[in-house]
């Protein structure tokens, strides 16, 4: 803290706020932003700022945030959607984008004017990028520092792919990996590091292989003790929630060239996973150190009220929440809420009411600093949520819970903003963002390996929700990439299991 | 801590790849949206790109979700009047439908058609996709030829007015190094023998003297060779190039009896349509004239020809007398490319007919590039078409088709153009 020391000692004299930004003006911000960001403790990946034209930024978007994508007939799809509402005025686009890398690439708009590019560098090169470093779920999920090197060999593969098989092919491959993209990640297992038990393991398989070649020789002699045990063979032996895992190693007809793109699609659905899951923590967090930081600098007058009040305007337009019955509702916030839960946390921090202390015991009172990044670190939108959504914030928000039961013809008001709600809306606001309940639980149970090669999954359903009617496509797709028959199942009332789709299609037959 | 990198100048069009993509794979949407579109347009109307229209649900990705039913909780912010227990009844529509949670269900549906704007190239590529221009393209309709004079470099004969200096004079450089260089060497050996000699310590008179005539003689020999000589002279040369004209005229004549009825006459359209811009890429000016007719002919403007309804009998040599006439009057056929095209759906006054194939032979196919009758009927042919078959066989710029349904468009206009191709060929 020397020189901010030093800093303070001096008088200090702020930075230009004229509307234009020059290179060197972002750099006077940036080392002034780093250095109050450090000051918290934010530890990030190297920043690798990049300014880009509208047009380009429009390219960005079409990359679903991928730095470097491979082609795709989706790709440019979105890329017309992005243009065509941009052009029209009915969208205006992001200040920023930022990617979890390392170096953490953050892309600015050139219109952008000093204060808004000030703002999404604290934003998103001090915010995002301490939560892509920090948070647990980035940590275990993601490896930063080889996202981008893995994106170009994805894409060169495929372009090769296309070169030597014909895009058609390509394309069909990758339609049908998209349409499971959601089912490529590993939900309730963690990557792990090989553990030395699991080391010495592979280890020993690999010798017993070896071994085996060596066995052959002796391979004439007549073994009189297999087929006893198999009758009640099932492969898979536990129901498979990874469909493209399973896709991937064990589709009987892939060529080895598709086995890899429906790696690829994995991995890359697995690299997002973890975004999808900490979206109102990672924008809620990002929003309060954009928050925290210009209004640190401005204390220390490093920056002018002229460039607070531009700032305050936009940071108020981010994080404004709309109400249920206004016409340009559409749901929560994730950065109203975001923003509002972490700086609710600093506040029962730092002047805990009597309720604050009821609810949360533990924080009330403690370092303000230390509970922040304890909270970004280790959680979810969903275990976030239920640990610190406050009774206060639940009547700032005016909160109030729906109950419907597709057996009523009514809803029903479960819980308000008050005492006996607060509980209950918690609950429900973080089920609400439980990935597990917004996502088709299909899982893959059956191969039959032995007979006709056909693939079973079953759907379980969460609150008796069906199976939207887009399952008969997308089955096609997963029918392409096992080429042999495939079923979902689904357990109906009185227990037995019933066919919902299956394909190619056998129902007309019958 | 930061790099910043200015990519401000790095290519912006990262997206075309998969932008082509795009509409590589919806090729057939966006063609059946190109040619819906073509009713929408005027037939001069080419400089735009189009809007196309893509139904949703053909571009879905689908992906498993949840659908309906069910038990759902939802937390909304805002309450303003709502206590614990209260009950909202359904819009009774919606009942059993998963409730009034319109963001329940992620597929898509119900939502607006995808739209989107395509470049004119773009627009016009697929237009012509099915006529296989570049093939067309290739073998051009004749045109007329007109003539230019251009540059073509340098010639040794002409007119004193025409003579170019630089290049004379070059020449003349030229002539006089290589006419004199034996000479200057000769006279260069000369001047050194010379000079030993002169340095010797002994004389020699006598070799020193013939080498001074040597020396002179040779020097008045070089100054003998001329500066400049008839051979040096160089003409700039012109040539003659032939200049296809760029300006053609379409003469759209169209049948609005009271037979021909709107879908027929939206087919004409299609097919004039279809004529102006394979014109367009060939010519840079074009002219277009209506003329519509049932007993009588009149000039009249596109909205008109098209959708103004009259009824009455039907007199087609009426529509090409008029045709003739503003030929004479204002399309000089020196100047002009001239191209008709006759939509009708074959009724004509049987006693008709024949005059209409006089006319078409004596007055209008001399002159015209091309012709061609499109038939829009699903009838039996009657008078005009025999007539019309007669005069095929015998001329060449002058094809007759017979269309039933719009379907038939594109083949029948690629029909009409090979059968010319061929021939110019």
């Amino acid at each position: 803290m020397v020189t901010k020391d030093k800093k303070k000692a001096v008088q200090v004299k702020a930075l230009d706020d004229s509307p234009d930004w020059t290179f060197e003006l972002l750099g006077q911000y940036q080392t002034e932003i780093a250095r109050v960001a450090n000051h918290y403790r934010l530890d990030t990946y190297t920043n690798q700022i990049e300014v880009i034209t509208a047009e380009q930024m429009m390219d960005a978007y079409a990359g679903v945030g991928m730095p470097i994508g491979y082609n795709h007939w989706t790709f440019g799809k979105k890329f017309i959607q992005t243009e065509q509402t941009y052009k029209r005025g009915q969208m205006g686009l992001a200040y920023e984008i930022v990617i979890n890398s390392s170096p953490c690439i953050s892309y600015l708009m050139e219109e952008n004017t000093m204060p808004m590019q000030a703002l999404v560098m604290a934003h998103a090169c001090y915010g995002h990028n301490s939560f892509f470093k920090g948070n647990y779920l980035f940590k275990s999920w993601t490896d930063a520092s080889s996202i981008i090197d893995y994106l170009l060999f994805a894409k060169n593969y495929i372009a090769n792919c296309e070169h030597r098989y014909g895009i058609d092919e390509v394309e069909a491959t990758l339609d049908a990996c998209h349409a499971l993209m959601n089912h490529g990640v590993d939900r309730y297992k963690r990557p792990q590091k090989i553990s030395l038990d699991e080391e010495l393991k592979r280890q020993t398989e690999r010798e017993e292989y070896l071994q085996s070649q060596v066995n052959r020789l002796w391979r004439t002699v007549p073994n009189s003790k297999k087929n006893t045990n198999e009758e009640q063979y099932c492969f898979p032996s536990e129901p498979q929630e990874n469909i493209l895992y399973f896709i991937e190693k064990n589709a009987p007809l892939l060529q080895p060239w598709q086995r890899e793109i429906v790696r690829i699609v994995r991995k890359i659905s697995q690299y997002f996973y973890p975004q999808k899951q900490t979206q109102v923590m990672n924008e809620g967090w990002a929003c309060f150190w954009h928050y925290t930081i210009l209004n640190h600098l401005y204390d220390e007058k490093l920056v002018t009220d002229k460039f607070m009040l531009e700032f305050l305007h936009s940071h108020t337009n981010v994080v404004s929440q709309q109400e249920y019955n206004s016409k340009y509702y559409s749901g929560i916030n994730p950065y109203a809420l975001g923003f509002n839960m972490f700086i609710d946390i600093r506040r029962i921090c730092e002047n805990p009411t009597e309720e604050d202390k009821e609810y949360f015991p533990e924080i009330a009172g403690s370092n303000w600093l230390d509970t922040l990044h304890f909270a970004m670190e280790n959680f979810k939108d969903e275990s976030f949520i239920s640990q610190y959504l406050s009774p206060k914030l639940i009547r700032d928000f005016k909160l109030f819970h729906i109950h419907d039961d597709e057996q009523n013809n009514y809803v029903e008001i479960g819980a308000i903003h008050n005492e006996q709600g607060y509980k209950k809306i918690r609950q429900k606001l973080s089920e609400q963002y439980n990935l597990s309940n917004l996502e088709v639980n299909i899982q893959i149970i059956k191969a039959n390996i032995e007979g006709d090669r056909s693939l079973t999954l079953r759907y379980t359903p969460h609150n008796n929700i069906e199976l939207g009617d887009s399952k008969s496509e997308v089955i096609k797709h997963l029918h392409y990439l096992w080429k042999f028959d495939v079923k979902i199942i689904q357990e109906k009332q009185n227990g037995e299991d019933e066919i919902i789709t299956q394909c190619p299609d056998k129902s007309s037959d019958s | 801590m930061a790099n910043f990198i200015d990519r401000r100048l790095n290519s912006k069009n990262k997206s075309t790849v998969n932008r082509q993509r795009f509409l590589r794979r919806y090729k057939n949407q966006i063609k059946k949206s190109v040619s819906d579109a073509i009713n929408q347009r005027g037939v001069t109307d080419i400089d735009s790109g189009e809007n196309i229209i893509i139904p949703k649900k053909d571009l879905s990705e689908p992906v498993f979700h949840q659908g309906g039913g069910g038990v759902r909780d939802k937390v909304h912010p805002g309450n303003d009047k709502f206590a614990t227990g209260d009950r909202i009844a359904k819009p009774p529509n919606q009942q059993g439908q998963g409730g009034g949670q319109g963001d329940a269900s992620d597929s898509g549906e119900g939502e607006d058609d995808f739209t989107f704007s395509i470049s004119k190239e773009e627009y016009l590529n697929l237009l012509f996709e099915d006529l296989e221009l570049p093939n067309l393209e290739k073998n051009q309709l004749d045109k007329l030829i007109e003539y230019k004079t251009v540059r073509s470099g340098f010639c040794a004969e002409g007119v004193p007015a025409n003579i170019d200096i630089v290049k004379s004079l070059q020449g003349s450089i030229a002539r006089r190094i290589a006419m004199t260089s034996s000479k200057r060497r000769q006279l260069k050996e000369c001047q050194q023998t010379l000079s030993t000699l002169c340095e010797d310590k002994h004389d020699h008179i006598s070799e020193e003297r013939d080498l001074k005539k040597q020396i002179t003689d040779l020097e008045s020999k070089i100054a003998k060779v001329p500066f400049i000589d008839t051979f040096d002279l160089r003409f700039r040369n012109f040539a003659k190039q032939a200049v296809p004209t760029s300006k053609a005229v379409m003469f759209c004549l169209m049948d609005v009896s009271g037979s021909m009825d709107q879908a027929t006459k939206e087919m004409a359209k299609r097919f004039y349509i279809l004529l102006y811009l394979f014109l367009s890429r060939t010519y840079k000016n074009i002219d277009v004239v209506y003329i519509r007719h049932h007993t009588q002919a009149k000039e009249v403007d596109e909205h008109e020809f098209f959708y103004s309804q009259e009824t009455g009998g039907t007199i087609a040599s009426s529509a090409l007398e008029l045709m003739s006439e503003i030929i004479t009057k204002r399309y000089n056929d020196n100047q002009w490319n001239i191209y008709g095209a006759q939509a009708s759906d074959g009724d004509n006054w049987a006693d008709d007919s024949p005059h209409c194939k006089y006319l078409l032979e004596s007055k209008i196919l001399p002159k015209a590039r091309y012709f061609s009758y499109i038939e829009i009927t699903q009838r039996a042919h009657q008078t005009l078409w025999q007539q019309y078959q007669k005069v095929m066989e015998s001329h060449s710029n002058f094809a007759i088709q017979h269309i039933k349904e719009v379907s038939d468009i594109y083949p029948v206009f690629r029909e009409l153009f090979k059968k010319n191709t061929n021939s110019a060929a």
